[in-house]
């Protein structure tokens, strides 16, 4: 061959090399060993394992609501970047910005509908999460590590959506950043209360972090766009990552392995393979439950395609639902931010107004002490509740459903009863008004009913004696405490956060 | 630990300056975002001829964030941001202040009588200018029965 006939024989056949060298495996693969192969060889793929568990794919086991997080967290970040090309962050510009992306912008309205119902999505979906990893006890052992990645995950979250509903610089953003400023001022009640604000006054550092000046402006904005926009996704994407991992790295997704497996699907006939009994020199670097080693492929089947079905419909129907949303609800855009006139109601989004009943009871409680009790609750689950039994059974069985249920209605009732009590008679400011601060601080209906919760969880652990059973107690509680709140705050409070059992029963001002 | 060896104690001191002196740096960044200046307009305000308000008149000034009231003993001042959480209350004649957020109530003097407020609406400073005009400073609290008689 001469070398201009092998050049352009290399040119006819550089279209078909290009595709070749793509895939590091050459070709679409055939059967399962080459799909293994493309698995392995391929950076996005690799993500997962090769292998699947059936289990792992049953949707009633986990309504694929990891999957729609991260499909939520995709179509967030797309649609993101296409706001930052319009959006201004300026306390002069951001309004009109806004403005502009949802009534000139070609698509900017439709746009900024998904990114708004995507973040409502993220939000309820990592609520409904964290309940299913916590009922079916997928964070026991060696699992524990990741929830706590996942209530990182959680806060994260939640920061981005606090943040991102500033931007548009309205009214809702302006009182919201004021609010949640003071928020970060409220360790102040304490430090007053106890007198010590002169020496040692975090509440201040807060609040000058968040807002750079002493009054809510373009300082305060800009601080907020660059946290929703850099900060706080890239942290996200990071400990996605994290959370990943360990869900490979610990064994898959939960599943009761008392159980007798499945026998694996090869090819397309079902085998059962038994666990290399041998000891692999390989075992000295690849310890524990890594599923490769010490393990046989029962109850597996093929990531490709199995799972790769499975994500591809979870993220066709997230899309599908944000789209749907959006096309027939506008996020909204209220008046230019005023500082003279706070709107009456000032409402958060719905997620953050459980919280907003809960400050208006304590500022420094509702705002930073019961969240933070929360949080460490939360995080103390997986080292606490050391009974490595139940793993993969919905509430661990049929006690646990019974505890779960009688869980329910109390924690229903309490909290129903406490708002019943607190709508009719006030608090302790309204019967003795010198009352200082640190009483209600320590009492008030937000901690009465921490401490209702707790002791119902005492109880059960007294009761039964198991401390898994008392976790479903506590944690079932405070579902119900933060849904009955969250319902309170956005339906039965009007102006001045009064109590009304309707809207139209609010008095025109 | 007698039989550690050079190597390691090296190993080791040279481990813990690397963390020392990452902790070192990201310290000093964290200095960046903690502003040195607090910027924000000058928060005191002239308000004309003590005569244009008459006794008996409260006026409210949505710029500087308070109330200006005048009666039979003088002028007093009340600041008009909630102490929960910043929200602007409003005033009604006779009954008091009202915070919208969160449901605070305050007595026509300031005080708490309901709602999550940790404290009482703060009375301001009121001088007379040099150029006859009625001055609120809005950052300088008085205590509460405070007038100012022209």
């Amino acid at each position: 061959m001469t070398p201009t006939r092998e050049f352009l024989e290399n040119l006819k056949q550089a279209p078909r090399h290009i595709r070749e060298s793509m895939l590091r495996n050459g070709k679409m693969p055939e059967t399962d060993r080459e799909r293994s192969q493309s698995a392995f060889h391929n950076v996005f793929l690799h993500l997962q394992s090769v292998r699947v568990h059936r289990h792992s794919l049953r949707f009633a086991y986990t309504f694929g609501l990891g999957l729609i997080l991260t499909a939520s967290y995709l179509v967030l970040t797309l649609t993101g970047i296409l706001l930052m090309v319009y959006y201004k962050p300026g306390a002069e510009l951001a309004y009109d910005s806004v403005k502009d992306i949802h009534f000139v912008v070609p698509a900017g309205r439709f746009i900024r509908n998904i990114h708004r119902w995507g973040a409502h999505l993220m939000v309820l979906a990592v609520f409904l999460h964290m309940a299913r990893v916590f009922y079916t006890g997928s964070y026991k052992r060696p699992r524990e590590f990741n929830w706590l990645v996942g209530l990182a995950l959680l806060a994260l979250t939640l920061g981005l959506s606090f943040t991102g509903y500033l931007l548009p610089w309205d009214q809702l953003a302006y009182w919201a950043i004021t609010i949640g400023a003071n928020i970060a001022n409220s360790p102040r009640e304490v430090t007053d209360a106890i007198g010590i604000t002169a020496w040692f006054d975090p509440g201040k550092l807060q609040k000058q972090l968040l807002l750079g000046a002493n009054y809510v402006g373009q300082e305060a904005l800009i601080r907020f766009y660059v946290l929703h926009v850099a900060v706080l996704p890239l942290a996200l994407a990071a400990l996605m990552g994290v959370h990943f991992w360990r869900v490979r790295k610990d064994g898959g997704l939960s599943r009761d392995e008392t159980r007798p497996a499945p026998p694996a699907r090869i090819g397309d006939r079902d085998v059962q393979v038994f666990a290399p009994n041998k000891t692999y020199g390989l075992m000295a670097v690849v310890r524990g439950r890594t599923p490769e080693v010490g393990r046989a492929p029962e109850g597996t089947v093929s990531s490709w395609p199995h799972l790769l079905w499975a994500e591809m419909a979870t993220f066709m129907f997230t899309i599908m639902v944000t789209l749907a949303l959006s096309y027939f609800f506008d996020a909204p855009l209220k008046e230019m931010a005023n500082p003279a006139i706070p709107e009456n109601p000032a409402k958060a989004p719905w997620y953050f107004l459980g919280l907003q009943e809960l400050v208006s009871y304590s500022a420094f409680m509702g705002g930073v002490g019961i969240p933070a009790i929360v949080m460490a609750g939360l995080g103390l689950i997986p080292y606490l509740d050391r009974d490595p039994s139940g793993v993969g059974v919905w509430f661990g069985g049929p006690a646990g459903r019974r505890t779960f249920w009688q869980s329910l209605v109390f924690g229903l009732a309490s909290v129903l009863a406490l708002l019943t009590f607190t709508v009719n008679f006030g608090w302790l400011r309204a019967w003795y008004p010198t009352i200082p601060q640190i009483a209600i601080i320590i009492f008030n209906p937000a901690t009465v009913i921490v401490a209702m919760y707790s002791a119902w969880s005492l109880g059960v652990l007294r009761r039964t004696g198991s401390i898994r059973l008392s976790a479903v107690a506590l944690f079932t509680c405070f579902l119900a405490g933060f849904v009955v709140l969250t319902a309170m705050g956005s339906i039965f409070r009007g102006p001045n956060w009064q109590f009304y059992w309707w809207p139209n029963q609010w008095p025109t001002h | 630990m007698p039989d550690l060896r050079r190597r390691d104690f090296l190993g080791l001191a040279a481990l813990w300056s690397a963390v020392v002196a990452m902790g070192a740096a990201m310290a000093g960044m964290m200095r960046l975002p903690k502003p040195a200046v607090l910027p924000g307009p000058l928060r005191i305000y002239k308000l004309g001829d003590p005569a244009q308000y008459p006794v008996g008149s409260a006026t409210r000034l949505e710029a500087g964030g308070f109330f200006l009231f005048r009666e039979d003993q003088g002028f007093h001042a009340i600041s008009s941001v909630c102490t929960h959480l910043g929200c602007v209350v409003a005033h009604t004649e006779g009954e008091g202040f009202a915070c919208p957020c969160h449901g605070s109530r305050f007595s026509v003097d300031g005080s708490v009588v309901g709602g999550p407020a940790p404290a009482g609406l703060p009375w301001l400073e009121i001088v007379l200018a040099p150029d006859g005009q009625l001055q609120v400073n809005a950052e300088s609290q008085v205590p509460k029965g405070t007038r100012f008689r022209v």
